[in-house]
């Protein structure tokens, strides 16, 4: 056999292999393979299922989540047990690569409840409720609800079963932020029907492509949040 | 006399004998508490502070997110949930009114402070074997924590094992306090590991079977054991068709125990947090001397049985068309490989592993469940992760897919049915 034949197989067989081989890159998508599953290609899931999208979410609201998931200020086992053997280091770096995602956003899914629900829902979004000491939600969250960098999350684009699960969980104490908690403050003055609202209305905004976690607060918080650095007095 | 008082009589004097040999047997072996704590120092301190990490203390002793050594974890047997109680100084809650005798006599003959008898979800039955000089340093270290005033949480066991007297007569079957008892046919090494291993690191209180009073054979015995409540089955360190490493070159072993991962496998579930909160702290030479015990270990019944060679039927047979196959290419193959082939240092393989082929398949389950990740240690502070498929394949799925997994690429074991998945489905917090 000669030598360039001999190469040539060689080359071949090189090539049979690494089509075999699964293509792994030493990169953070990859790393995050384990969270994709649930949370959609890249973090991008959609507002049809239950997980909430991670893509795009400011880094420090992330980070806080994913401590609160691992020391147990969030209850879920699969996450807790998914963490733990976690750093802060990594869980920073982890909240950092998808916050820096910059993907495009599916359309909202169609209204579920009735314009008597949704009028309410988007008063209370948009305006609060002075009678019952409930802020609007943008207040904190930004005028176009997609949050506030660093620590304040998105609103929309995610299912409405996953808003109304963490409002009730914040109501119910098995959510619960750094003291002090101002979403637990808030969702323990709505009542069940004004989450159900909230939520339906939430759920059938669309996020309007491009729009990113407004960069400072609007104005200073209306109550005080451990969360959000800067903002306990 | 009548008959019934006469054999009442007797019957109470016997009692009354084994009450006294239970007794006696609680407290054989106990120091007097006598005697002043030794003088601290950084020294003792730093010394204190690496021992606490070879026996994980922390790892039961702080709660998910609490302060550090402040107690309050739950440690679940099938008797109750005991909770491990605090450790800092603070006078009410902690041990800041103990004295190093006390504290000797806790680790060492597993009884507190006010004269309880401790459960042995505190690992005293491996603890004992530690040297006083070592628990004194262990004390100069806790001393030495920021105290915090956290309450104690009450262990809620169900009845009679509340009682103390359950727990003398438990004390009195399986605990005997023990000294270090160097072998003189081994060396300063060998000694040193198992000093280690059967000690401050027990390593039995998962790798050994435990009886139906919670009980295992002694300390050394690393045979093997599915974790109660947990249901991890955490492998024999003495077969190396489980986890035994007679046949690892000693840098791997200290690989796997510094970082989580290694060339011949990685550590999953309740391992990582013993590499991370425990192991990846030792020094390189107390990590060889535990390789060092760890590759000489041999399994009771010998283990030179070989492992089920692969025919080339078997590797022939794997079937491309069945559900299981279907569901590892969709699920699997993109990061173990169309052929369990893995990605080496990333991705375990699958074809001819130990860990896919164990009796038990009960980690098999946990892993696919839950998914996970090997522990970020400062030598491998990036881990791959693995997705849980808890939210995405039935039971009968996850029974396919890993009757497929341990049928294929030279693999040869057991099925698992949907009955095996529900066993070890229910997931709970670790």
């Amino acid at each position: 056999m000669s030598l360039s034949r001999t190469l040539l197989m060689s080359i071949l067989l090189a090539a049979g292999m690494a089509r075999a081989a699964p293509a792994i890159e030493d990169s953070m998508a990859q790393r995050m393979q384990a969270c994709t599953g649930c949370h959609g290609s890249q973090g991008r899931a959609a507002s049809d299922g239950y997980y909430p999208r991670i893509a795009g979410k400011p880094a420090g609201y992330l980070f806080n989540q994913l401590v609160a998931f691992r020391d147990g200020r969030r209850s879920y086992a699969l996450m807790a047990n998914l963490l733990a053997p976690l750093t802060d280091d990594y869980l920073r770096e982890i909240a950092a690569h998808f916050a820096q995602l910059d993907l495009p956003y599916p359309p909202a899914q169609p209204p579920q409840a009735g314009a008597d629900v949704l009028a309410r829902g988007e008063a209370l979004v948009t305006k609060g409720d002075a009678a019952l000491k409930v802020p609007a939600c943008t207040a904190c969250h930004g005028a176009a609800m997609m949050g506030v960098a660093p620590g304040v999350p998105a609103l929309i684009g995610m299912p409405r079963d996953y808003l109304n699960a963490q409002l009730g969980a914040w109501r119910a104490g098995t959510r619960r932020a750094d003291a002090p908690d101002c979403m637990a403050e808030v969702a323990k003055r709505l009542a069940p029907d004004d989450i159900s609202a909230v939520s339906h209305w939430l759920a059938t905004r669309t996020v309007v492509p491009g729009t990113k976690p407004a960069g400072a607060l609007p104005a200073p918080l209306p109550l005080p949040c451990g969360g959000v650095a800067g903002s306990a007095r | 006399m009548s008959k019934t008082l006469r054999t009442l009589l007797a019957l109470a004097g016997v009692f009354a004998l084994l009450a006294a040999l239970v007794a006696w047997l609680n407290l054989r072996d106990e120091d007097p508490l006598t005697g002043a704590t030794p003088a601290s120092s950084p020294d003792l301190i730093a010394r204190g502070a690496y021992l606490a990490r070879a026996g994980n203390c922390m790892g039961c002793h702080t709660e998910r997110g609490g302060a550090e050594y402040a107690g309050g974890r739950g440690v679940p047997t099938p008797f109750g949930t005991i909770y491990a109680p605090n450790l800092t100084p603070d006078p009410t809650h902690g041990l800041g009114a103990w004295t190093g005798a006390e504290f000797w006599r806790a680790l060492h003959n597993g009884r507190a402070r006010d004269g309880r008898l401790l459960y042995p979800a505190f690992p005293y039955p491996n603890y004992t074997r530690v040297t006083r000089a070592d628990a004194d340093a262990i004390f100069a270290f806790l001393r030495s924590l920021p105290p915090v005033a956290q309450p104690n949480r009450a262990h809620t066991l169900q009845f009679p094992f509340d009682r103390q007297a359950a727990l003398a007569v438990w004390r009195a079957l399986y605990f005997r306090p023990a000294r270090p008892d160097p072998d003189p046919s081994r060396d300063t090494e060998w000694n040193r590991g198992a000093y280690l291993v059967e000690g401050l690191g027990h390593c039995n209180a998962c790798h050994a079977s435990r009886n139906a009073l919670g009980a295992t054979a002694g300390p050394l015995d690393l045979a093997g054991g599915l974790i109660p409540v947990q249901n991890w089955y955490a492998p024999s360190l003495a077969s190396t068709r489980e986890a035994g490493v007679a046949d690892w070159s000693d840098a791997h072993v200290i690989e796997l125990l510094k970082t989580g991962v290694s060339a011949r496998g990685a550590v999953m579930g309740p391992m990582s947090e013993v590499v991370s909160g425990s192991t990846q702290h030792l020094s390189e030479p107390d990590l060889r001397a535990m390789a060092r015990y760890l590759k000489a270990l041999q399994a009771p019944g010998g283990d030179t049985a070989p492992a089920p060679e692969a025919s080339a039927a078997s590797t022939a047979t794997t079937a491309l068309d069945t559900p299981g196959a279907r569901l590892y290419e969709r699920h699997c193959a993109a990061c173990h490989g169309k052929s369990g082939e893995g990605v080496a240092g990333v991705y375990p393989a699958l074809a001819r592993s130990r860990a896919v082929m164990m009796a038990t398949p009960a980690n098999l389950v946990h892993m696919v469940l839950e998914g996970g990740f090997p522990p970020a240690t400062t030598g491998n502070p990036r881990p791959y992760g693995m997705p849980p498929f808890a939210t995405v394949l039935s039971n009968d799925e996850v029974a396919q897919l890993l009757t497929h997994v341990r049928a294929s690429w030279g693999n040869r074991a057991e099925g698992v049915s949907a009955l095996d998945v529900t066993r070890y489905r229910a997931v709970a917090p670790r």
